[in-house]
């Protein structure tokens, strides 16, 4: 009479089935800073561990410039810039988590595409990182330019826009190369630096910190002068919720005219009596620029004297005071010839 | 007597009936919620992709691919990588699995413990740490890529693997491997990924074979052989008139089993750079953000793979069981 069990049984597996189902089925409601607000947390996807971006450190904090992004952002909504939980998520992973409302936010070193921005029902909210693609090869075999890595094999870590800008790029020169795709991040480096492939290729960001952390002895290996591709990094926000795009874009762009207009976390209440205009309404010193985002006047205030301005964040996380020194170059303010250049706040 | 349709028979084709429509509308409703909540949020659908030019390259393959080349014939180049793999690792694993699962039987103690420590050693590592080590032992090993070990003429081996001569595709009879200014070029290369591939899942699975192997010939009852040796039988005629016979009936099945898990751990050669099926599935996901779509479609190849696989193991069982009853 086994069967007839299974026959009772049947319906109500149906049934649970379909509960089950329910969650998927419901519409996205309610807004996502209502839910941040009412959940006290900022939920922020960021990267399993990219030194300088997003990673955790010897302490268990996690540490990068993409982490303080999120700090940036919960201090000037949740007024503490510790209320962010950090899920990390891989290339594969991230935007899933960002459609399925897993995340709130994707901070995560991610390439502002067409098709991403356009067909992924996300949406890119502005530039924190102008990054491109180069080499590391050893100097050993006496290269100078990529172009000459005919036949060569290139080691690459799936999950990104390289081996697409590989193929591209050595199309366009006329030239044949090898790709070898590893998934993980330590098998490619591990692959490479074994003498697997003749150069390894992924964003010339990450290839300083390659040279110098994970090489044995970082004079054998050197970066091809050539960027092979535009790589502009930025959050990235679930479509469909203008209010929460709009606070994200304009956190980052407060962050960058802190640095312009020279507001650092350590003067920003000092600055608050600032005589410059602009000053006085990134501060909120004068009239209320948190209204029209839903937030109170000194959003932009706590936003800076939590993570301190994009050149503090650079600085701290990339730049010269961290272990990857890399240059400002296109990172720079558009006033010393970079490309950080944010809409006035007025 | 009962009819066609009735007491019991009724009852069980209707709860069939009703079980078979139960997981057809789940089906239809797991479906139906996916693509409506992407539609709502804006996440374009559809397999049109895969028509797209895929605008990746990929490293090894006996296809010919080009970056120009649509999605979908990248994931016929990633299924024939896979079953590129997959078929000689199932032969090898077999025949070294059924000689080590004969050795776990011998008399002799010396080979028996040894089959045992290789049983035991192989199948109580996780797989993936094994072809990790396979991997970069391969790769250590070998010579540089610049410096190429010319074994016979163009025949190189280095890190960038074994270099054979090879059919020429465009006019030439024969491509020859030389030395390149990085790497050796031209002719076919067996990669130091396909070998580490090759190597640790054929290893692997042996100590799963020989197990099955081992337990299936324990399976049958001693006074089998006892019988056959009576009879006038010598050793090998026993074994292979009376004990195999018997014993293959019991081992087709979980061999089975063990090539289908070996044909799906082939997709573990995402972790050491072999683009096989999910590797390139994984590339076409990232490029194109089509999550769900990419992953039917490694499910449904995987799916038809494994049920080709468990149809002709069914087809060689039945041979077999007749074999078994031949007088």
């Amino acid at each position: 009479m086994r069967l007839l069990k299974l026959a009772q049984i049947a319906p109500r597996l149906c049934a649970a089935a379909v509960l089950l189902l329910l969650p998927f089925a419901q519409a996205h409601a309610g807004k996502t800073l209502d839910q941040i607000r009412q959940r006290g947390q900022l939920v922020c996807g960021v990267s399993t561990g990219v030194i300088g971006f997003s990673a955790v450190d010897s302490q268990g904090h996690w540490r990068g410039l993409d982490v303080d992004v999120c700090r940036a952002i919960a201090a000037a909504v949740l007024k503490d810039p510790n209320k962010v939980k950090y899920v990390p998520v891989n290339a594969e992973q991230r935007f899933t988590a960002l459609q399925s409302g897993e995340v709130d936010l994707l901070s995560r070193n991610t390439t502002w595409t067409l098709t991403r921005d356009a067909s992924l029902g996300l949406e890119f909210t502005a530039i924190t990182y102008y990054d491109g693609q180069g080499f590391l090869v050893p100097k050993k075999l006496k290269l100078r330019s990529a172009a000459q890595l005919r036949n060569a094999e290139i080691c690459v870590q799936s999950g990104t826009t390289t081996e697409q800008n590989l193929s591209d790029y050595f199309k366009a020169q006329g030239v044949n190369v090898k790709p070898v795709v590893f998934e993980n991040f330590e098998a490619s480096i591990r692959a490479f630096f074994s003498g697997r492939c003749q150069a390894y290729t992924t964003d010339a960001s990450a290839l300083a910190f390659i040279r110098s952390k994970e090489a044995q002895k970082p004079d054998d290996y050197q970066i091809l002068p050539e960027l092979i591709s535009k790589e502009p990094l930025g959050p990235v926000v679930r479509r469909g919720d203008d209010a929460w795009f709009t606070i994200v874009k304009w956190v980052v762009f407060a962050l960058i005219d802190a640095e312009e207009y020279g507001v650092t976390q350590g003067n920003v209440q000092s600055m608050k009596a600032s005589t410059n205009p602009a000053i006085r309404r990134l501060l909120g010193s004068t009239g209320d620029s948190g209204k029209p985002l839903g937030l109170d006047r000194d959003w932009a205030a706590r936003a800076v004297g939590a993570v301190g301005n994009y050149g503090e964040i650079f600085r701290r996380n990339v730049g010269a005071d961290s272990p990857l020194k890399l240059a400002r170059g296109l990172n720079a303010l558009w006033t010393q010839g970079g490309l950080m250049y944010a809409p006035p706040i007025r | 007597m009962p009819g066609p349709l009735s007491g019991r028979r009724l009852r069980s084709f209707v709860v069939q009936g009703v079980v078979a429509v139960g997981l057809a509308l789940l089906l239809w409703l797991l479906f139906h919620f996916t693509a409506a909540n992407m539609r709502e949020r804006g996440i374009h659908s559809g397999f049109g992709f895969l028509l797209e030019p895929a605008g990746f390259a990929i490293g090894e393959s006996p296809l010919p691919f080009d970056s120009a080349d649509s999605v979908l014939w990248a994931l016929v180049v990633g299924l024939v990588n896979t079953l590129r793999v997959a078929l000689p690792a199932i032969v090898v694993s077999t025949v070294l699995g059924t000689l080590i699962g004969l050795g776990r039987l011998s008399p002799n103690l010396l080979l028996r413990g040894l089959c045992k420590a290789y049983v035991e050693t192989l199948r109580n590592v996780p797989l993936l740490l094994q072809l990790l080590a396979w991997y970069f032992v391969v790769t250590d090993l070998l010579p540089d890529s610049g410096a190429a070990l010319q074994i016979v003429p163009h025949v190189f081996l280095s890190k960038s693997g074994l270099a054979v001569p090879w059919f020429g595709d465009d006019g030439a009879l024969l491509d020859l491997p030389v030395r390149g200014d990085l790497a050796v070029t031209g002719g076919a290369a067996l990669t130091p990924e396909f070998l580490a591939l090759l190597l640790g899942l054929s290893l692997y699975t042996a100590a799963y074979v020989a197990e099955t192997v081992r337990a299936g010939i324990q399976s049958v009852p001693r006074g089998q052989s006892d019988a056959a040796l009576a009879l006038g039988m010598s050793r090998v005629q026993s074994f292979r008139r009376v004990l195999l016979p018997q014993a293959l009936r019991s081992i087709i099945p979980p061999l089975t089993n063990q090539h289908l898990s070996l044909t799906k751990n082939v997709s573990l050669a995402v972790a050491i750079g072999y683009p096989d099926l999910v590797s390139i599935a994984d590339t076409t996901l990232n490029q194109t953000g089509r999550a769900a779509e990419c992953i039917a479609v490694i499910m449904a190849v995987y799916l038809i793979v494994s049920l080709l696989t468990a149809w002709a193991s069914t087809a060689l069982e039945r041979r077999t069981g007749r074999w078994a009853q031949r007088p």
